[in-house]
């Protein structure tokens, strides 16, 4: 059974669009008008923007709130996102069913940064689900109309929902066979880990495309030396080629315009790679405290 | 095996302050094995304490602490001395030291820390090998538990904080349990149950008080 498409990511990606989404990271504020900023920022050029959930395990603003408001205020689809590492099956279930009331449509199932990696490592981790029973529980709630139990539910919630997938794992066998297993049960769409190396990249594509499963490839160019330098470090198994560092660093030697210069000529050559890649259905853009480079790199990316 | 390591003096100094005359157990099992309760740190820490002016009024390593039976045979052996001490120093597991709170009904000190149920590769070198979640997965798993050695206990790993098999828990040091399970399950040919959707677990018997009753 083909899911209804709820969202319109999902409609114009069954269309055949290439589709563009970016990403918005709500802080430790209780003020919503950053937030409001970046996504007038990304309207017009991003079909929707992923609403991040405490990412590194940092506790920010609840991503439900600012995946309302830009859908109310600015008009931009969200992409809220869901990980199971601070909330119970409980708690999962009762904020979808929330996100439903309020019009969300797309929820990226994810696992959550370990709590010890975040800015209070002493914390409990939940993770009484994992990302692939999160699948089975939108599952159940989109089209079983219950919840992961089997408990009825009055008005089901309407969402089309994805994963995330690394093309920088390695081993990339596990990683392949758990996108598998979270495609059986019923994903709708998989954005994934930024990438770095065109023939990664491609490798990966080319694996997952017999299950079948719309792809949206990751990409996060670099804000300043100090976030290449953090990625590089601290993101598990990412990929960063040595050339692509290398010109990069030469070019932060001249000035820190010349560093955004060569950022738009690199990604920019990137995304046409992508774009061109068979089986590939769009493009997530992570430029989080730059987003002002996304239209420009798309422009870049078309010329 | 209950794999314990012991409390900082300060820690246990502050729990004895006031009190004068001491018992102290040990256990000739785990906490033995462990060197956290054996005959020698049982006679360390009775120097210790007198060399602070405490009097020790009875030492005693019994078997298996956490079997009621023998603690409540060695207590009664020691009665006269046991019920002349103002606080019993129980060199062990949190099970042997509620065994002995309960069975004597004393001011019981623990001087241990319990750790985790693990193997031992060599003295000093434990490793976690079990959560007693109740429900063994290990058939599936290729005899390596993600409960006990999965950073996020997925039941449906790997995620995406693994690097060249590591776990970005603790900075990508330790092996990541899905790595080694699908590695293992490879070798022995059955990736199928790999691949299987294991759902999430009842945690309703793991709610309470868990008690196991036969007779």
């Amino acid at each position: 059974m083909i899911r209804e498409a709820f969202s319109e990511l999902t409609k114009a990606i069954r269309a055949g669009t290439f589709v563009y989404t970016g990403e918005i990271e709500p802080l430790k504020t209780t003020s919503l008008e950053e937030t409001l900023e970046t996504a007038k920022i990304l309207k017009g050029h991003v079909i929707a923007a992923n609403i991040t959930d405490n990412p590194t395990a940092f506790a920010y603003m609840n991503s439900l709130i600012p995946s309302y408001f830009i859908q109310k205020e600015i008009g931009l689809e969200a992409v809220y996102q869901v990980t199971v590492r601070d909330r119970n099956r409980l708690a999962i279930t009762a904020d979808l069913l929330a996100a439903s009331a309020l019009g969300i449509k797309n929820v990226l199932a994810l696992s959550g940064d370990h709590t010890t990696v975040g800015d209070d490592p002493g914390t409990k981790p939940v993770y009484d689900l994992d990302s692939t029973a999160l699948v089975d529980l939108l599952r159940k709630m989109v089209d079983d109309g219950t919840d992961i139990k089997g408990n009825k539910i009055d008005q089901p919630p309407k969402f089309n929902f994805g994963i995330a997938g690394n093309p920088n794992a390695d081993p990339l066998d596990p990683e392949i066979l758990k996108i598998e297993r979270k495609i059986e049960l019923g994903a709708d769409f998989m954005q994934t880990q930024a990438v770095y190396d065109v023939d990664l990249m491609k490798e990966f594509v080319k694996q997952v495309s017999r299950l079948k499963v719309p792809v949206i490839v990751g990409i996060a160019p670099f804000k300043s030396r100090g976030m290449m330098d953090w990625m590089v470090k601290n993101v598990p198994g990412i990929v960063v080629p040595e050339d692509i560092q290398k010109s990069l660093l030469a070019a932060r030697e001249k000035s820190k315009e010349a560093f955004l210069d060569e950022n738009l000529k690199i990604f920019g050559d990137l995304i046409k790679e992508i774009r061109n890649t068979p089986n590939v259905s769009g493009l997530h853009i992570m430029t989080i405290g730059f987003e002002w480079i996304v239209p420009k790199l798309i422009e870049k990316a078309n010329q | 095996m209950i794999i314990t390591i012991q409390k900082p003096d300060e820690e246990i100094n502050k729990m004895i302050e006031g009190r004068d005359r001491i018992f102290i157990i040990g256990c000739g099992t785990c906490a033995t094995e462990c060197q956290t309760g054996g005959e020698e740190q049982v006679k360390d820490l009775k120097n210790k304490l007198e060399s602070l002016g405490k009097k020790v009024t009875g030492q005693l390593i019994v078997e298996s602490v956490c079997d009621q039976r023998l603690t409540r045979r060695d207590l009664r052996r020691n009665k006269e001395t046991v019920n002349d001490s103002n606080a019993i120093m129980v060199l062990s597991c949190g099970t042997a030291t509620q065994t002995v709170s309960e069975i004597s009904k004393k001011i019981t000190i623990p001087c241990c820390d319990t750790e985790f149920i693990g193997t031992t590769e060599r003295i000093g070198k434990f490793y976690e090998r079990c959560r007693a979640c109740g429900e063994c997965i290990l058939y599936d798993t290729g005899g390596i538990c993600p409960i006990a050695r999965c950073g996020k206990t997925l039941l449906n790993g790997p995620c995406g904080g693994q690097a060249k098999g590591k776990c970005e828990v603790g900075g990508w040091e330790k092996e990541c349990a899905w790595i080694q399970i699908y590695e293992r399950l490879r070798d022995e040919g059955r990736l199928d149950l790999f691949k299987k959707y294991r759902p999430p677990k009842d945690h309703s018997e793991m709610a309470s008080q868990r008690e196991v009753i036969f007779r």
